[in-house]
């Protein structure tokens, strides 16, 4: 699997929700087709919540790690 | 009797499978189908987002505008129709006193505007309720009002002021924060219902 090269980080720990999710839709907002952002939150929610916000707008959720304290997501913007 | 009742008898599984349309086995399951990829500029269609924005009361607009810019974040247009106490949170926070006639300026007096003086509606306490939620939200990472605003307005979620209360407290445009849409009435948000707008009245 090739490594996704990360275009932005956003990084949302310490912040509750919806402030991953707002953040996340303004850095992918502006990025161009195929870039990859990557999402690091400490709400717990927001691994409910990504998958539902990648769902909602078409947006690709190529990776889901956690260190148990924070989460990481890398999305492809469609 | 035959010997199969001395199997132990469970009353709920045969009430169970003698329920209508119970499937007896359970059929293999396949994993649910991954969305498709959409093609192209192809967006999901989805329905818009109308929250009528009535109450003044710092829960209340806590979650509408955590509302309004989730679904903004979320690629679906959203309008907030901000009407009667809702409107006096989108005065500035700079104005102290508003109106034009001598009512209208006790009326701001008696209930301070702007989106960062807002009240709880329970265990105000003369202000010490809404300063330990604050408090409590900072040391949460949660969002203030005044943040879900900012971040909503810059995902073009639409803040349209209702005339009506405008006209009724005294309220001129330049009263209001940057970026309101043009103020409308009952008809522009029945019309957005009957379109394909999805309400919510908070």
């Amino acid at each position: 699997m090739p490594v996704v090269e990360i275009t932005q980080t956003v990084d949302a720990r310490g912040l509750s929700c919806p402030m991953p999710i707002v953040k996340t839709a303004q850095a992918v907002k502006p990025l161009p087709s195929g870039a990859a952002v990557e999402l690091l939150a400490t709400d717990a929610g927001s691994i409910k919540d990504v998958a539902a916000w990648c769902r909602a707008t078409g947006n690709e959720l190529v990776e889901q790690t956690s260190d148990g304290a924070v989460y990481r997501f890398v999305i492809r913007r469609k | 009797m035959t010997t199969e009742t001395l199997a132990p008898f469970d009353p709920l599984a045969e009430a169970i499978a003698a329920a209508d349309g119970w499937p007896e086995v359970a059929e293999p399951t396949e994993a649910p189908a991954p969305v498709p990829a959409l093609e192209g500029e192809g967006e999901v269609k989805t329905k818009d987002f109308l929250i009528i924005s009535y109450s003044g009361e710092l829960e209340k607009v806590w979650a509408a505008m955590i509302l309004a810019s989730t679904s903004a974040a979320m690629g679906v247009r959203t309008r907030v129709f901000v009407t009667f106490w809702g409107l006096q949170v989108f005065v500035k926070d700079s104005k102290r006193i508003t109106g034009q006639n001598w009512m209208q300026k006790m009326m701001s007096g008696m209930q301070r505007p702007g989106i960062s003086h807002r009240k709880l509606s329970k265990m105000n306490f003369l202000g010490m309720g809404p300063w330990m939620m604050g408090r409590l939200a900072k040391q949460n990472g949660v969002a203030s009002p005044k943040e879900l605003l900012e971040a909503a307005q810059a995902l073009g979620v639409e803040f349209i002021p209702c005339q009506m209360t405008m006209d009724m407290f005294g309220l001129r445009p330049e009263d209001m924060i940057e970026g309101m849409s043009e103020p409308a009435g009952a008809a522009t948000v029945i019309g957005l219902l009957t379109e394909n707008s999805t309400p919510l009245f908070i």
